[in-house]
């Protein structure tokens, strides 16, 4: 099964499998990670479910939709060209190791 | 209460958004003293919003509306009190009292209790087929039905109502909607955006009678078969879901000698007039900075998590007024629509975007006050909306109907 790996604000690094078709937010929380928070449930609603892909794998995650690109720009903490919101990421063969950065807020 | 505070802790009245979140954010924030959540479903707390939407539909099963997995509570000691009501509040003894007879111990006590559906007086509400949709087991009953139904009536032209029929056309089934009043969604937007929300759903199919009130629903053998108006006009109807609103659940405060109006009060730090006693979410009614401090009960998982954050970090000694904006969402269909803000008492509306292609942001004012933005199919306006709203900044009318006006550079601007 694709796995990613999630890397804290402080450094603490956590992989999880994540099945074809779940997003790298869900996988987050069904596993409890603190550093998603994912207040509206995935419906790219609310921007808490910020991370930072690994420069070198943005290629790898599905394009951005015009309504993520704009959700982005109200993030808590500061939007990065490698943000991304965790629930677009939905897995796809190509995105098996994918390692992500949670930022040091999401609210 | 100080960080390892004492061993009675803090007890939490419901297990919704709110309640979740309380206990989640006292752990964040290093409480280290008992913490319990109580809920009466009988369920891992889970997330409402994708219920009336992509839960119902099918998209998502149950695992995905989970908050957290079982093993999180325990690895965050919380104790989990699934499928159990509380019925009253000692407020002397410090203690809550189960049904069954048992009694928690508290040193804070959460009141996170949310709200219930609001159920008309109506002639035949308990005929088989007449469902709601708030909680799982609802949802649940809901999906089921929809799955066999040929004729759906809705009383009821809210959040909720509009959210059911855009999925049950989506399936194909023929949806009248029942509303009081003249336009959709008139308690929460303007009437632009009523009438653009009413118009895209006419157009996928859904019927409705404005200015109409239900006089009975009607069955045979139990079961609902038609819903007449005061106008006798029948319509028939094998599901009737009734969306009106919700009532809070204040009656465990007010039992126990706590202020309640549409809510339980509380100051602008949640706290309710007893100081071992705090009201957070759909219950409480409280003194928002964006309602110039006028109580305000709000339905919506940004407040009820926020409000839960904020007791949290008061909890372990950080107290800060309750501040945040309020926001809210919807999802019809296609048509995503979001709030910033808190929009009644407008006086004026200004239309920014392209309002008859349905992308556009509608500002309300009261005088020059921008009390709030509705965002429609328009997500970057509300992220901007939302920093502006939040940081207090003016954009005077003029400037939002002026196309060149540079949103994004009024809402990031420093100072």
């Amino acid at each position: 099964m694709p796995q990613v790996t999630y890397v804290s604000h402080d450094g603490e690094r956590t992989t999880l499998d994540v099945p074809l078709g779940t997003s790298v937010m869900q996988a987050a929380t069904l596993h409890g990670l603190d550093g998603i928070v994912a207040e509206c449930g995935g419906s790219c609603m609310c921007a808490t479910c910020h991370v930072y892909v690994q420069e070198d794998q943005l290629a790898k995650c599905p394009e951005m939709e015009l309504g993520e690109d704009a959700m982005l720009d109200g993030t808590a903490s500061p939007r990065r060209p490698n943000s991304r919101l965790s629930c677009q990421l939905v897995m796809v063969p190509e995105m098996d190791g994918l390692v992500v950065t949670m930022p040091e807020t999401q609210t | 209460m100080a960080s390892g505070g004492p061993a009675d802790g803090v007890v939490i009245v419901g297990a919704g958004h709110g309640g979740f979140q309380v206990a989640a954010s006292l752990r964040q924030n290093g409480f280290d003293g008992r913490v319990t959540l109580i809920g009466d479903e009988p369920h891992l707390p889970y997330q409402r919003p994708p219920l009336s939407k992509d839960y119902l539909d099918g998209k998502s099963g149950f695992d995905l509306l989970l908050m957290r997995p079982a093993a999180f509570f325990a690895e965050h000691r919380i104790e989990l009190m699934s499928g159990r009501a509380v019925t009253a509040i000692d407020r002397t003894g410090k203690a809550v009292a189960l049904a069954g007879g048992s009694r928690i111990a508290y040193d804070h006590l959460v009141l996170a209790t949310g709200a219930r559906n609001r159920v008309p007086p109506l002639p035949g509400v308990e005929l088989d087929g007449v469902c709601y949709l708030r909680n799982l087991a609802e949802t649940d009953a809901l999906k089921e039905r929809l799955a066999a139904c040929r004729n759906a009536v809705v009383i009821g032209a809210g959040f909720i109502g509009l959210e059911f029929a855009a999925i049950a056309r989506g399936k194909g089934v023929p949806v009248h909607i029942v509303e009081l009043v003249e336009r959709v969604m008139a308690r929460v937007v303007c009437p632009e955006t009523s009438a653009y929300f009413g118009r895209e759903h006419q157009k996928t199919g859904v019927e409705f009678s404005f200015g109409a009130r239900v006089e009975r629903i009607a069955g045979e053998g139990g079961k609902v078969s038609y819903v007449v108006l005061d106008d006798g006009r029948r319509l028939p109807a094998d599901l009737v879901l009734i969306s009106i609103g919700v009532v809070p659940n204040e009656e465990l405060a007010a039992t126990a000698g706590l202020a309640v109006a549409n809510g339980v009060v509380v100051d602008e730090r949640l706290l309710t007039a007893d100081p071992a006693i705090s009201a957070i979410g759909d219950c409480a009614s409280f003194p928002s900075r964006h309602s110039l401090r006028n109580p305000v009960r709000l339905e919506a998982v940004q407040n009820a998590a926020d409000h839960a954050r904020c007791v949290a970090a008061r909890l372990v000694g950080k107290p800060h007024a309750y501040e945040a904006l309020p926001w809210f969402w919807s999802e019809q269909g296609a048509l995503r629509l979001q709030i910033a803000g808190l929009t009644t008492g407008f006086q004026q509306v200004v239309l920014r975007g392209e309002y008859e292609k349905g992308e556009y942001s509608a500002f309300c004012y009261a005088g020059d006050r921008l009390l709030g933005i509705e965002s429609i199919n328009k997500p970057a306006d509300h992220a901007f909306a939302r920093r502006l709203l939040a940081a207090g900044r003016r954009v005077t009318p003029i400037e939002a109907a002026d196309p060149s006006f540079d949103l994004r550079a009024a809402a990031t601007a420093r100072g």
